[in-house]
């Protein structure tokens, strides 16, 4: 065979391509190179947050910025039958936990919710795959509970339990404090002038407006504080962190 | 007496220039693995919502100006109106494994080449920094050494209407500079290289960081920039795609002036200056 140049170049030109998405996705694969990945995480947050004040407010905007249909993702019926029941009982008997490293472990209802002071903010919700949908929240800021329940030293999470399975485990994730205490960390029972939808969380979600979609944990039934993440699931802070390699820091 | 011609030619000492600097060559063999795996694991990410919007919002019950997905068993690519075929390549194509596949971009254009946004995240956000790194490194040591304003900011001569035209034919017959003429780069080369370097890759990293909500409440005025969170992701997967358009280009070129003496180049920085063509006019 005659091996002319642009043969050559081609050969090289598809053997090269080939060799390197091989290549790469041996890479993606070796342990190594995952933890080396995972270090733009860390520095990515480090980053952010040397240049974001504690309290800097993500957008807000207004009622002419909704969208149409705020698109639900995830779990759109938890499939528990104490959920159903729940749901069918309008919520009345939902309570509300709080325990972990706190001075006052309680429960909360929504009766007791709804009394306390109410913030309303329209943000912009990122799901992680791409999408955008901008809504209005009504809910209480979680401050307002961690002042109720005081948190212990030594706590540095908190850890949000739900209502949602997922195969044989229920939905689960966590902030840092940063996040817990920022103004507009919220457990939303409202959305759009309206309580909130089942297939939007019902009755409580959080609402961490500097992150990505899946850090807002939909029904939640218990916050938990803890000084490390290690015991909870797979010990990377969430569910879909422990289960397909999500950051934990979801602000980009 | 061709022959006689050629001999003289070939004995003819060709001149070689230094023609590329330490830091452009560095920092152009760093790209060449970066943007790729930008490019590649960006396609990744995009196959997670294969649909772009503008404005501040944008999910599946709103408008998308493009879509790539599979409708039945046919791959298309609409954008607007216009829906383009694409079965076997864009939203329906068939895996190694022989699956067939009902997503956006194929496996030889993904990183990973098996579907997983966060993998492809961690990618391209841990290569992103390499990137911004690389690029502002760049941009500050050619702005110290005067790369960009001798070698690679137009002339105003080379940008009269005439020059550029004359430029455009050239390139279009395929009459590459030779001699001297080749020892600087062209108009054209000038500002496609401008252009990447001081338009689409700001504005790539720019509307990049103008996705991540944690951004958006440090730099808000990112968002206001570009109309909003949707617009900001349509312009990346825009910039992606002028960047893509420009490699293509870029490599067609470097295969058309002499693969071996421009890819040295880029290595040791010499360049052997073309020899002038016979009966052409040098410029």
């Amino acid at each position: 065979m005659i091996v002319n140049r642009r043969r050559l170049l081609g050969a090289i030109g598809v053997g090269g391509s080939s060799l390197l998405l091989t290549g790469c996705d041996r890479l993606n694969q070796n342990a190594g190179f995952q933890s080396l990945l995972k270090e733009g995480e860390g520095l990515t947050m480090r980053a952010q947050r040397l240049i974001t004040s504690r309290d800097a407010l993500a957008p807000e905007f207004t009622g002419a910025d909704l969208s149409p249909v705020f698109r639900s993702n995830g779990t759109r019926m938890p499939g528990s039958p104490a959920y159903a029941a729940h749901a069918a009982n309008r919520f009345v008997d939902w309570r509300l936990a709080f325990d972990g490293l706190v001075q006052r472990p309680q429960s909360f209802s929504l009766a007791q919710i709804g009394t306390m002071p109410i913030r309303t903010q329209i943000t912009r919700h990122d799901c992680v795959e791409g999408w955008s949908a901008i809504g209005k929240w009504h809910g209480v800021p979680l401050k307002i509970l961690l002042d109720q329940v005081g948190l212990r030293d030594g706590a540095r999470y908190l850890v949000f339990h739900c209502a949602d399975d997922y195969g044989p485990v229920r939905y689960y994730e966590s902030i840092d404090l940063i996040d817990a205490f920022h103004p507009q960390t919220i457990l939303a029972w409202g959305l759009n002038d309206h309580l909130l939808p089942v297939q939007n969380g019902a009755p409580l979600r959080l609402r961490v407006e500097r992150q990505l979609g899946y850090k807002h944990a939909k029904y939640v039934e218990r916050i938990e504080a803890v000084s490390s993440l290690a015991a909870i699931g797979a010990g990377k802070g969430g569910y879909w962190e422990d289960g397909a390699n999500y950051e934990w820091y979801a602000g980009a | 007496m061709a022959e006689a011609v050629m001999d003289v030619e070939h004995a003819a000492p060709r001149t070689v220039v230094y023609r590329h600097r330490v830091a452009t060559r560095i920092w152009h063999w760093i790209n060449v693995v970066v943007v790729f795996v930008m490019i590649m694991s960006g396609l990744m990410i995009f196959n997670a919502h294969p649909r772009l919007y503008w404005g501040k919002y944008g999910a599946n019950s709103d408008y998308a100006w493009l879509q790539i997905g599979a409708i039945g068993d046919r791959g298309v690519l609409q954008v607007g109106q216009v829906k383009v075929p694409t079965t076997g390549v864009l939203g329906r194509w068939t895996d190694p494994q022989g699956r067939v596949q009902n997503r956006a971009f194929p496996h030889w254009a993904t990183i990973p080449s098996n579907y997983s946004l966060a993998d492809a995240r961690r990618w391209h956000l841990f290569f992103s920094w390499l990137l911004v790194i690389g690029g502002v490194g760049y941009w500050a040591i050619s702005f110290a050494n005067r790369h960009v304003i001798g070698d690679l900011l137009p002339t105003r001569k080379e940008l009269s209407p005439g020059h550029l035209w004359q430029d455009i034919k050239d390139h279009a017959r395929l009459r590459l500079p030779t001699g001297e003429a080749a020892a600087t780069y062209n108009v054209l080369q000038k500002l496609s290289y401008v252009g990447i370097l001081f338009v689409v890759l700001p504005l790539l990293v720019l509307t990049g960081l103008a996705m991540s909500p944690g951004m958006n409440a440090a730099w808000p005025w990112l968002l206001d920039l570009f109309g909003g969170r949707q617009s900001a992701r349509s312009i990346h997967f825009l910039m992606m795609a002028a960047m893509v358009a420009f490699i293509v280009v870029h490599v067609l070129m470097v295969i058309l002036a002499g693969p071996v003496n421009e890819i040295r180049s880029m290595i040791t920085g010499r360049y052997r200056l073309p020899k002038p063509r016979n009966g052409g006019e040098p410029r």
